[in-house]
């Protein structure tokens, strides 16, 4: 009986040099970006100007990682904006959230 | 290629499941979903997060660790192993962000050797993944571990104790007390870390299992590596909430 009977042939491909090529771009700069995060921490004193640059940069990255590292970018234009039209509510939860934080702050504090 | 199945058939009626209008095969979709739902789980946590924080009062971070203040988090989240009483403020998390990242990469080229059918080239890169997610929890581990045993020199705490206030020294943080600043902060490093620290557990468990598949040829006799493609879904979800929470929780 032939060994390799169950077994389907398979085709190997080569690796797609260019693709894998974009994939350590993108983990570069990932990286860099984490680096400029660690860089801004220690150098810009704390306040509007710094959070605004850390969630810039969060947004950049997160996009980076959606939209390479999880293919949304080249998947069907109605599965990206599918996914990303429900992260509105996030925001919104964000914005009344973070209101409600500083009017609390305001009752305890003043 | 693992899209094939989408697009054949193409003879059946557009109401039959004939044609696939999101281009993704129902397992993926789901997992595209599902990930959707877990995000609102996180940024539910984090919100609140923010919420509490900014309804307290802020540390400037200058006079040592104030039970009534919030902390500033690069004042407690500066040890590093093996480099102990050295202050070095968010190096290890850094460190933890980049093996994350790095995990990420690799899972990323084992879904591109997935699709070219190389399975040596998948199972060397889910290895990897694994290794990376490992390290992570390890590191984790480590982080709590410090947390909770706490620092060298106590916060003096008041508390309230059968009718009458006492002062006692306290070190480290837990569910009930917490050196570093109100307990609401210890509360909520344990619940977002650990929730998040459970997802890479489940995460490696996963790769485990598509490691394990791999390596027994059950994607070869099937005919595509779509599983690493969905569970790479998955682990990438996973760097990226903890993304949100370095900055969120260690940078902010």
């Amino acid at each position: 009986m032939a060994h390799t009977s169950h077994e389907p042939e398979v085709v190997v491909l080569p690796p797609d040099k260019a693709k894998i090529k974009k994939l350590w771009t993108v983990a570069a700069i990932l990286g860099a970006i984490t680096l400029v995060e660690f860089i801004v921490a220690f150098t810009v004193p704390h306040g509007f100007f710094k959070t605004s640059v850390f969630v810039i940069m969060t947004i950049v990255k997160a996009g980076y990682i959606v939209g390479e590292f999880m293919h949304l970018k080249y998947e069907a234009k109605v599965l990206f904006w599918s996914v990303l039209i429900p992260i509105i509510f996030i925001v919104w939860m964000l914005i009344a959230f973070l209101y409600e934080g500083f009017q609390l702050s305001d009752i305890n504090f003043i | 290629m693992a899209h094939a199945h989408a697009t054949t058939a193409s003879d059946q009626n557009v109401w039959n499941g004939g044609v696939a209008p999101l281009g993704a095969s129902y397992g993926k979709l789901m997992m595209w979903f599902f990930l959707l739902s877990d995000a609102f789980t996180f940024s539910g946590l984090l919100i609140t997060y923010g919420l509490v924080r900014s309804s307290h009062a802020a540390s400037d971070g200058l006079a040592g660790f104030d039970v009534t203040k919030w902390p500033v988090p690069e004042k407690v989240f500066e040890a590093v192993p093996f480099l102990h009483g050295v202050p070095a403020p968010l190096v290890f998390v850094g460190i933890m962000t980049f093996i994350l990242i790095m995990s990420s990469v690799t899972m990323v080229l084992a879904v591109e050797a997935g699709h070219r059918m190389d399975q040596k080239a998948v199972e060397k890169w889910m290895l990897w993944t694994i290794l990376g997610g490992l390290t992570f929890l390890g590191c984790q581990a480590w982080e709590w571990t410090h947390f909770i045993v706490g620092t060298d020199t106590p916060t003096i705490v008041k508390d309230f104790v059968n009718g009458q206030w006492i002062t006692k020294e306290v070190f480290g943080a837990n569910l009930h007390i917490n050196q570093y600043g109100p307990q609401d902060f210890a509360d909520f490093f344990f619940f977002i870390t650990g929730f998040h620290g459970f997802h890479v557990f489940s995460g490696v468990l996963l790769n485990f299992l598509i490691y394990y598949n791999t390596v027994t040829g059950v994607y070869n006799r099937r005919g595509h590596y779509e599983m690493v493609e969905k569970v790479g879904l998955y682990w990438h979800f996973v760097d990226l909430v903890w993304v949100f929470v370095f900055t969120f929780f260690y940078l902010v």
